[in-house]
């Protein structure tokens, strides 16, 4: 075995894949052995590092280096300079925006600095696909104690002292309902990991997958272990590609090593693990919905009780898991379920990890402890908003989220603080919004989604979202009139307290939310005819002053549709009735002479 | 804990554990409206999606209202049914499914018999809060069943009925959100899918977007046309529940009032099929006879056990689903397809006109009938052996449209010769009715002696499937009974692996037998009322002189002037049949 001197980190998540990681590593490879430095530099195809925006990303061991956005055209100068000759690349590190220094180290970058990463702790830092990395990490271990040492109640007692909740968005004591499984009797059981993702813009269950499927294979087992199943299935969306091939390769691995199949660790123990595909339906997400998607039937949630813990996957006692929720388990059972829960707050123990996106300097995947503040998720590890621009509200808990103003921002994030706040954690989707964006072009935009996603099984979400978005459409077309701000809250409120399952019992949440907070901006639409942040094509009004024009006729010749008329040198006019409020008169008139109303 | 203390609207009670809010409110008179739930207790069949959200009732300390439908009682349950945050979200509910929905109330199938249309009165509906796009589907019209799609309000009573009960899984919802809707899978039409035509579908749609074909139009046309001679045959369960159509309790015989409406409707003759049902049992039950001394003579090739072969709906079944298996069930035809092939050959000569002069009219419990009358091997130079076969419900509506006052006509007696029959024939309108007629004759000639009783206890009942043994005289007869196509499918399963243990084994596809029928006057979930239905049943079968199809004379002098002997040649050419596999 080669004792290397350097190891290079290269993300092969899907993101920085998208943007030729794979020719970066490969451009590695061939100069690392044109150098002859095969055995000194190692090359390590790691997971997400969670700084999306600036990938791709290679970081450099061991002294912590950080290449942000680098391209294959520079991998021969961080070879030359940075491995040959240990002279760092400036241009290639990352720049603080406020204090325009280059920072080398990632540790010192703002992203980072308030991060813990529990369920990311090896994202970014081991190869996925080989075990030996995560058993170098302590992987296997908490499985191995498990077995050893601590009885199914003992665990179960340990996870339930930890605090631990569901990461999928439902916030429900992990230990307890990993007691309830256990406590149903059963000749068959089953451990089932929910891994259909479906918040627009989260992927922190996919970085998982792609950068330490192990972590999540070996809570499985313990699940296992702890319920008294020997079956686990893993519901992944069929996109998630990437992550499929991870985790077809951990399984593969696990098995060679002992670690799944038959008397695992020769403690009389069974456990294997399968993979069920998913169509990327978002309300497959719902426990009931996947177990029936997994069973052959249509993808659609039934009534709950029977729970899944009592009456699961072909009708036995079921334990389902997300993700996030899977992969801090080995951490709390290595470093102990004290030391788990004297992080966060009082009720939500631990850390969430958010995918941030939206108007914001920083988009990517975060994990912070509980109770951080969406002040400091957003401008200290997200960095603030983009271009300079005033913050306007944050959506968190995915499509289904309440907006938030900046009110807000000094509320601590936990499970209940954000519920309290009329949103909700969800899955951790956290989408940043400005000055520009128009909220009921946002609410009806999440409409828009949920209705495409709803199963259509009950009778509040089928239609009643399909109403809401029909008023939402009217409002931003200028069409609506003030009554409809009353019938969205009273219809937003039946279709929360009457829908069977959680998308519809929350998807109006962005509509009340943005009514409570912003219903100004309904107003302005319905009484004024305007939308305050210049989003509704339909209220928009381009003119001419006619003061200010000098009849170059750019307008003119630049208009897609002809309906700006006029002669040279003399003022031009538009059309109202042939506008189609494109803006390419706005953006080319070098006189400001087009006004917006 | 046994029992659950529970409140319900300010009322203290005791209910047991596992009872539903909805089971406990209907207990004090509190009746929870409900539009997608259903249950036909006895026969195992509910359904029970929690999706229409109409019952949905206030729990206290609940974050959401609650399902009455499918949510259990606790222990110190407090249940608001009538709160307002209750009635103002059960009625919102209800103007959401009403904007989706054709307003043409005046001129639907089943306006008067629409449990939408019911709910929204009850719910007092006075104004649509929440107008929107409407789904448009187009029609599919298939030989027995009209799909109106637009009019699906998805509570998925019939995709239950289809996949649950009858496992035949033509239906289901297709599509997601707003779009979703009930259909055949990639939207085909039902005539290109393996649907048997039972019409369990039909006969529990709430509203009107399952319908069967309406044929009374061209039934008026035939009657009104001097030149042909329209008779009618009438299946023994129509009489059983026609009444129901007329404001009568379930399970009132009208025999003479449905003779007495026949005739002055202006049929030629008015017959029944249930003289056609004493052929079949000499037909059929002379079959299993020969095909039970072939096997106690040891012949191995002999197909047992022998099936029956009435319900167009389960003919259809097997020969899409156990095609290998086709020569297992009987040949005979169904009573009405040999009534038919009768009438336009033995009838039509004694008449002395062509059997193109005679229009031959079913009134039957079934829409199946409707394709089974189509199906090409009954038609002779293409003019079919039964022209036209109408539901109860079409007869009923024809009454209506003609004028009669039904409930005060005077009781009439059948023509002959194709009106006399037994108690044999009548019972084949319930599950276990066809094997009991059969074993009734088929004991009679086997043994050569006379039934010691008549009546046979073990055959009858609701259970799903059944199985008795009849003493044929020391040979120990061993019986299978199914009803619904997902028992029947069990018993064929069997079958299939050499399991079997039966000789003989009556079918029939729907619940409780033809007075389940896919064209009966609704049930509306009320399983009492084929509970009546079956008393009534039984009870003309005991009014019956004779009750024992081989005795009946007409049947006796059929074969003596034109058929000969049972499974004679010409039997077998006009009461007999063949079946076809039909899974490419």
């Amino acid at each position: 075995m080669s004792d290397y001197k350097m190891h290079l980190l290269i993300c092969s998540g899907t993101g920085c894949k998208a943007s030729e990681s794979e020719d970066i590593i490969n451009s590695f490879t061939s100069l690392i052995d044109e150098f002859g430095l095969e055995d000194e530099v190692q090359i390590v195809r790691t997971g997400c590092f969670g700084f999306c925006e600036k990938g791709p990303i290679v970081k450099v061991l061991p002294d912590n280096t950080f290449y942000v956005r680098v391209s294959p055209g520079d991998t021969e100068e961080i070879l030359k300079e940075h491995i040959v000759k240990g002279r760092t690349v400036q241009r290639l590190l990352y720049t603080d925006p406020v204090t325009n220094e280059n920072i080398s180290d990632s540790k010192g970058i703002g992203f980072y600095k308030k991060q813990i990463r529990i369920a990311l702790r090896n994202c970014g830092f081991i190869n996925p696909e080989n075990i030996e990395e995560y058993i170098a990490r302590d992987g296997y271990m908490a499985l191995g104690k498990c077995l050893a040492e601590f009885t199914p109640e003992e665990t179960i007692q340990e996870i339930k002292e930890s605090g631990l909740r569901g990461r999928g968005g439902g916030g429900f004591p992990t230990g307890l309902k990993w007691e309830i499984t256990r406590k149903s009797e059963a000749d068959q059981k089953y451990v089932v990991c929910n891994a259909d993702e479906g918040d627009p813009g989260a992927f922190m269950d996919r970085s998982i997958l792609e950068g330490d499927p192990h972590s999540v294979l070996e809570a499985m087992a313990i699940c296992g272990y702890c319920i008294g199943a020997d079956k686990g299935l893993v519901y992944i969306r069929a996109e998630y590609p990437l992550a499929i091939e991870r985790l077809k390769t951990a399984i593969k691995q696990a098995r060679e090593y002992g670690l799944l199949g038959n008397d695992i660790m020769g403690a009389k123990f069974n456990f294997d693990i399968e993979l069920r595909y998913g169509a990327g339906a978002f309300v497959c997400g719902e426990e009931t919905a996947l177990i029936h998607s997994m069973e052959g039937l249509r993808g659609e949630p039934t009534f709950k009780p029977p729970f899944p813990s009592v009456s699961g996957y072909m009708g036995k006692p079921t334990n389902v898991n997300n993700v996030e929720t899977f992969a801090n388990i080995p951490v709390i059972l290595n470093k102990g379920a004290n030391w788990f829960n004297k992080i966060g707050t009082e009720k939500s123990k631990g850390t969430k990890v958010f995918a941030l996106a939206g108007k914001i300097n920083n988009v990517g995947l975060i994990e912070v402890p509980m109770g951080t503040t969406l002040r400091e998720v957003i401008y200290d590890i997200g960095g603030g908003i983009k271009n300079g621009k005033e913050f306007k509200s944050v959506q968190t808990g995915g499509p289904s989220g309440g907006c938030l103003t900046k009110d807000f921002l000094d509320t601590p994030i936990d499970y209940d603080n954000l519920i309290a706040a009329g949103s909700m954690m969800g899955s951790g989707g956290m989408i940043v919004m400005d000055e520009d964006d128009c909220m009921v072009s946002i609410a009806r935009f999440y409409l828009e989604f949920t209705l495409e996603e709803s199963c259509g099984k009950c009778t509040p979400c089928r239609v009643g979202n399909k109403r809401l978005h029909e008023i939402l459409d009217k409002i931003t077309k200028g069409k609506g009139e003030v009554e409809d701000i009353e019938r969205l809250r009273v219809l937003s409120s039946v279709i929360k307290d009457a829908s069977l399952c959680g998308l519809g019992q929350s998807s109006p949440n962005p509509v009340l939310s943005t009514i409570a907070n912003f219903e100004n901006e309904y107003l302005a639409h319905v009484n004024d005819g305007k939308c305050p942040a210049g989003q509704c094509k339909a209220l928009l009004k381009y003119e001419i002053a006619e003061d200010l024009c000098t009849g170059c006729t750019l307008c003119f010749r630049n208009c897609p549709v002809g309906a700006i008329t006029g002669e040279r040198r003399q003022p031009h006019f538009i059309d109202q009735s042939i506008c189609i409020k494109c803006g390419v008169c706005f953006e080319k008139c070098k006189f400001d002479a087009i006004t917006l109303t | 804990m046994d029992t659950i203390n529970l409140t319900i609207d300010n009322k203290s009670i005791v209910v047991k554990n596992g009872t539903t809010i909805l089971e406990a409110a209907s207990g004090i008179g509190v009746h929870v409206p409900t539009l997608c739930h259903m249950k036909l207790h006895d026969l195992n069949i509910e359904n029970k999606p929690g999706g229409c959200r109409v019952c949905v009732v206030e729990v206290e300390g609940r974050r959401n209202l609650a399902p009455a439908c499918c949510t259990e009682v606790a222990e110190g349950m407090v249940v608001n049914t009538h709160s307002i945050r209750a009635i103002n979200a059960r009625r919102t509910v209800m103007e959401l499914i009403l904007s989706d929905h054709p307003a043409d109330c005046l001129i639907c199938a089943k306006s008067g018999n629409c449990e939408l249309q019911d709910m929204a009165h009850q719910l007092g509906i006075r104004e649509i809060h929440y107008q929107g796009e409407q789904s448009h589907y187009r029609e599919d019209t298939s030989p027995a069943i009209i799909r109106e799609v637009d009019k699906c309000i998805m509570c998925r009573r019939c995709e239950m009925m289809c996949n649950e009960v009858q496992t035949v899984g033509v239906l289901s919802a297709i599509n997601r959100g707003f779009n979703s809707v009930v259909s055949p899978a990639f939207e085909m039409n039902l005539d290109h899918s393996v649907c048997t035509y039972c019409g369990q579908c039909v006969a529990v749609c709430p509203t009107g977007a399952l319908t069967e074909v309406d044929e009374t139009g061209n039934v008026i046309r035939a009657l009104s046309d001097p030149s042909k001679t329209v008779i009618v045959q009438t299946a023994p369960a129509v009489r059983a529940a026609l009444g129901e159509e007329f404001g009568m309790e379930a399970g009132t015989l009208v025999t003479g009032k449905l003779v007495a409406s026949l005739k002055q409707l202006g049929f030629d003759y008015v017959f029944d099929t249930d003289f056609a049902a004493d052929l079949t049992i000499m037909e059929e039950g002379t079959e299993l006879l020969n095909r039970l001394s072939k096997h106690l003579s040891g012949d191995k090739d002999v197909k047992l056990p022998i099936l029956t072969s009435c319900c167009p709906a389960w003919v259809k079944f097997f020969e899409h689903q156990f095609p290998e298996m086709k020569d297992i069930p009987s040949t005979a035809r169904s009573p009405q397809q040999m009534f038919g092939s009768i009438a336009k050959t033995y009838f039509a000569d004694k008449l002395g006109i062509n059997r193109e002069d005679l229009v031959v009219v079913s009134i039957m419990p079934c829409v199946a009938k409707k394709y089974e009358c189509g199906r090409e091997e009954f038609k002779t130079n293409d003019n079919p052996d039964v022209d036209y076969a109408l539901t109860t419900r079409e007869l009923a509506a024809l009454i209506k449209i003609s004028n009669i006052d039904f409930r005060t006509l005077p009781n009439e007696t059948f023509d002959n010769p194709l009106g006399e029959s037994t108690g044999a024939a009548v019972i084949f309108g319930t599950t276990g009715g066809v094997i009991e007629a059969a074993v009734r004759t088929a004991y009679e000639i086997h043994t050569k002696k006379e039934l010691p009783r008549i009546d046979f206890a073990e055959l009858r009942g609701m259970e799903g499937i059944r199985k008795a043994t009849i003493d044929f005289d020391g040979f120990p007869l061993k019986i299978g009974i199914a009803h619904g196509l997902g028992n029947a499918r069990k018993l064929l399963e069997d079958i299939q692996a050499g399991k079997s243990e039966f000789h003989a084994i009556e079918i029939m596809s729907c619940p409780g037998g033809c007075i389940g029928g896919g064209g009966q006057p609704y049930h509306h979930g009320n399983a009492e009322v084929l509970k009546k239905r079956q008393m009534a049943i039984y009870q003309e079968d005991k009014n019956k002189v004779i009750r024992k199809s081989h005795e009946n004379p007409y049947i006796i002098e059929l074969y003596e002037e034109f058929l000969g002997e049972p499974m004679s040649e010409k039997a077998h050419h006009l009461l007999h049949t063949e079946y076809f596999d039909r899974t490419e």
